[in-house]
């Protein structure tokens, strides 16, 4: 008989988490133990979930607090990239980033502040790891066993249409879950694997600060990292081959995002392309091309944000009858459901727009397509998403375009911030609220927001959206004074003025004429 | 349109002046007029199509006899005719369009600029500008109707859409196409109306459709228009084109039309200088006119005890900016078609307030009080532009008499154009 207690799957390493300090070690004892027994399996599985980043997670604690039998699988570390090298690590670092960005800036509010202010890059780094551990602790093997969830470690590779094998051991489904998400894609640059680079997976292990970085792509990733590791004293140059960065935001956004990264003294190289990497005893050294015009940046580290590839590799997709390709990743349909009705995926893996809260909507709608026989659609969801940038820039719905290629006629309700009482008192004036609706309605379709606080903002457009609430209702929502998600009320407020025609104006005027009698 | 006689004589310097440098300037023998007045300025084939309208209005002002214009006119059109064609990295031009900047005197490409869209689409509109105007029948005239038409038919707009829907920005043989395209909304619009109107290498409709993909109709400060920041933006194509009542499908269906958006641009404008976000010196109701141009260059200043990062050359816009005080008079009476009783009270307020910008010829320039320099009137520009002195001339007229605007209408690939992005209505 096979002793299924013990993690078999020795020959896999989890990515090294570096340094080993107390907080790392804390993270993998709870996100990857070392000494974690697999369980007993059972006959049958409700949903194995492959992956417990944000999705598998979600499916995982929904599943079993509904009182079904679930096996959670991973490979790595539970928490996926946006507890471990995503979401988690970079706001941390982005937040002691703006820290000293207020520092720098505290005598316009008439605060003085010592000479010589600088980061502490290794003190930020530790606040880092200790953060991402406490919040670990949500993720952890421990919390997910305790829901009554079977947390495997090892590899996952599909044996039948209805099973999966990890560690030796045959895990029989009902349905199953893909939920491995994708990895950080080097682009295939000369020299630059033999030079060596950062990536999300492993920037985060930095204990030093690099004197010079070296960013190659101006994506979500790429636009942060190189703003918060600006600010906290690096000199910083930031590739993009694209003429903005964040091609797919609106014009303004990324204007205005450009502009604060020109205060904040970023070298920008948009519109170029990185044609080789060379190591050289001063550091490492970009060969640049921009219009025929060749030129070089020197750096000490660089960091590729520059796509991602999903996880498909090694999961013996073809023998569960499960269609996928290395792009795009596992194919779902609207539903979620893969080729094998079996099977299904979530988040990353099979996403274009991979982000967290994306993960999880995504992971609902399996738990209820999968297990209920619900018909939810994954074409039916309102996804916000936001770069958490100074200022942040944050999108819901459609863009403008989006709506002309569907016909849509749109009207925009525009609010600068710097028209905003609170985000002038705040000295946080940079950005705008722009709500994108239906014309000859208040219907919003979508909504553009930058601001310091922009990520929190869009909430309130999201809402409304799904549920149905259009602009003259959100005029008529009481907003605490002095706020800046006021700008949304302000935006309100012009379209209701709109609907004061001419007509009704001068019946308005006659009416008050008459009440003075 | 009646003008108050005090305005209509200082409207009338300002034209004059304006107009002065694509005479005094310009080099008789080829047409090259130059980019700026600094040392060793290039000549800019923008600066040249802005000229070729401004000798047009001259003739019509009074300013210049007809049979100076004529020969000026021929001489740049017979430069262009002859000049050297192809993908030579040091020739004027290439599949029918030209350099950005080329040399005073041999008129060849300079440095490493672009073969440029927009502005060969400005030179082209200077072009059929004096094609239309000169009509007698007489043979320098017509062979100016000629040639003018000639070098129209022989720009490739095809070949310019580099295999895409939208037209690119600019070429150049080292590199080929830049990764540019001309979208949304922008000074770009005369150049799409010319392609589509072309006789030969005629845009395909879908051209127009891409290029209003990504208009944005935008309620501002209580300003319901298409959105675009720089002022100049909503100029540029109507220097040649009378927007007044006619409309394409976009404005159709917002219930305006260009003319009326430009009206709404101003306003936000000025609006935007009232409240004067980044607290800069000078802006107000009577002062402001923020666009693309030359600033007091990279450096900090504190206004009013706040410090504040000012730039060079940059496209400004409101309300997102960049904004740095720097304010454009020139781009502020460039809309004076659109809203005379905004405009005008500028002419007064500045010279009141910065007089130091109408002592010679500085009144054309772009200042900023913001920055320690002449007087109240702060930074100004040192050198003069040709592309901000041409709208003077050209928008001025169209103010005063209609007669640009009228005599456009008439010119058969603006109409073709118009009619092909379909635009209706009005004078159409």
């Amino acid at each position: 008989m096979i002793d299924h207690s013990v993690n078999r799957n020795a020959a896999f390493e989890p990515a090294p988490v570096l340094p080993r300090d107390v907080f790392n070690e804390r993270l993998i004892a709870r996100v990857h133990p070392a000494q974690w027994r697999n369980p007993e399996p059972l006959p049958r599985y409700n949903l194995v979930v492959i992956g417990a980043g944000t999705a598998g997670l979600t499916c995982a604690a929904a599943v079993a607090g509904l009182g079904g039998k679930v096996a959670l699988i991973e490979r790595n570390l539970m928490g996926g990239d946006c507890l471990n090298v995503g979401c988690v690590p970079s706001k941390i670092l982005v937040r002691s980033a703006r820290v000293l960005a207020d520092m720098r800036s505290a005598e316009d509010f008439g605060v003085r502040i010592p000479a010589g202010i600088e980061a502490d890059f290794e003190w930020a780094m530790e606040r880092l790891r200790r953060l991402r551990a406490r919040i670990g602790q949500h993720d952890s093997a421990a919390r997910f066993k305790e829901l009554g969830v079977d947390v495997w470690f090892g590899d996952a590779r599909f044996s039948a249409h209805d099973a999966v094998e990890v560690g030796g051991v045959t895990l029989r489904f009902a349905k199953a879950v893909i939920a491995t998400g994708a990895s950080a894609m080097a682009p295939d640059i000369q020299g630059l694997a033999e030079t060596g680079f950062l990536t999300n997976e492993t920037v985060f292990n930095l204990t030093q600060r690099p004197r010079r970085l070296l960013v190659i792509g101006g994506g979500p990733l790429g636009c942060e990292l190189a703003q918060a590791f600006r600010r906290l004293g690096s000199e910083v140059s930031i590739i993009h081959r694209n003429p903005q960065f964040l091609p797919q935001e609106e014009r303004e956004a990324t204007q205005l995002l450009a502009q604060a990264f020109q205060r904040d003294g970023i070298q920008l190289h948009l519109n170029t392309e990185v044609q080789r990497v060379e190591r050289r005893a001063e550091g490492k050294t970009l060969h640049l091309l921009k219009e025929a015009k060749l030129t070089t940046v020197d750096g000490d580290e660089i960091f590729v944000g520059a796509g991602r590839a999903p996880n498909v590799k090694g999961l013996n997709l073809e023998v569960a009858g499960v269609d996928y390709d290395e792009e795009k990743g596992v194919h779902v349909d609207d539903y979620l459901r893969t080729s094998n009705p079996l099977i299904y995926a979530a988040g990353d893996v099979c996403l274009t727009t991979q982000y967290t809260h994306m993960a999880e909507a995504t992971a609902r709608i399996v738990v209820q397509n999968a297990l209920f026989k619900g018909r939810k659609k994954l074409s039916a969801l309102v996804v916000p998403w936001c770069t958490f940038t100074d200022p942040e820039i944050a999108h819901v719905g459609l863009y403008v375009r989006q709506a002309h290629m569907q016909k849509i006629p749109v009207r925009t309700y525009t609010v600068p911030m710097n028209d905003v009482d609170r985000a002038i008192t705040d000295g946080e004036e940079v950005g705008f609220v722009k709500i994108h609706v239906r014309a000859g309605s208040d219907k919003i379709i979508g909504a553009t927001l930058v601001g310091r606080h922009a990520g929190e903002m869009v909430n309130e457009i999201t809402l409304a959206m799904v549920a149905g609430i259009g602009l003259k209702t959100i005029g008529e929502v009481i907003h605490s004074y002095p706020t800046q998600a006021e700008a949304i009320r302000r935006a309100a407020d012009a379209y209701n003025k709109t609907r004061l025609t001419p007509f009704l104006k001068r019946l308005a005027a006659r009416w008050l004429t008459w009440a003075r009698r | 349109m009646s003008i108050d006689g005090g305005a209509e004589a200082e409207l009338d310097a300002i034209q004059r002046e304006a107009f002065a440098y694509f005479v005094a300037l310009a080099n008789p023998d080829n047409g090259m007029i130059p980019d700026g007045t600094r040392e060793d300025s290039p000549a800019s084939i923008a600066t040249i199509g802005l000229g070729l309208s401004a000798y047009v209005v001259g003739v019509h002002r009074g300013y210049m006899s007809r049979a100076e214009a004529v020969q000026r006119t021929l001489a740049t059109l017979r430069f262009f005719a002859n000049s050297e064609h192809g993908e030579a990295p040091d020739a004027t031009g290439h599949k029918g369009f030209y350099y950005h900047f080329l040399d005073m005197r041999s008129g060849q490409r300079t440095g490493d600029c672009e073969l440029s869209l927009i502005d060969s689409g400005i030179l082209f509109a200077g072009m059929l500008t004096a094609a239309a105007y000169f009509d007698a029948d007489v043979l320098e005239e017509r062979e100016i109707r000629e040639r003018a038409d000639a070098l129209y038919a022989r720009a490739d707009f095809c070949w310019a859409l580099d295999g895409g829907k939208s037209l690119a920005m600019g070429w150049k043989p080292e590199c080929g196409f830049l990764n540019y395209d001309w979208d949304g909304y922008t000074e770009a619009m005369i150049l799409l109306v010319l392609g589509l109107g072309a006789p030969i290498y005629t845009l395909p409709d879908r051209a127009y459709s891409a290029w209003t993909a990504s208009y944005q109709w935008e309620n501002l400060y209580g300003h319901e228009f298409l959105f675009a920041g720089p002022l100049f933006i909503h100029q540029f194509s109507h220097l040649w084109i009378d927007f007044r009542g006619i409309r394409d499908p976009f404005m159709q269906a917002m219930g305006s039309d260009y003319f009326e958006n430009s009206r709404r641009a101003t306003y936000a404008q000025r609006d935007y200088a009232i409240r004067n976000p980044g607290g800069f010196l000078g802006y107000g109701a009577r002062c402001f006119g923020t666009t693309a141009g030359e600033g007091p260059g990279e450096k900090k200043h504190r206004v009013e005890g706040v410090e504040k990062q000012f730039v060079g050359y940059v496209a400004r816009g409101t309300p997102y900016g960049p904004d740095d005080g720097t304010i454009s008079p020139w781009v502020t009476l460039a809309s004076l078609p659109f809203a005379p009783e905004i405009v005008l009270p500028t002419l007064a307020h500045l010279r009141e307030h910065f007089p130091e910008t109408t002592h010679e010829r500085a009144f054309l320039r772009s200042f900023n009080p913001s920055v320690p320099g002449h007087g109240r009137s702060g930074w100004i520009a040192p050198e003069l532009i040709g592309l901000e002195l041409g709208p003077l001339v050209l928008m001025i007229e169209n103010y005063r008499s209609g007669f640009l605007w009228q005599l456009m209408r008439s010119s058969p690939p603006l109409l073709r154009g118009l009619r092909k992005a379909g635009f209706r209505g009005g004078w159409l």
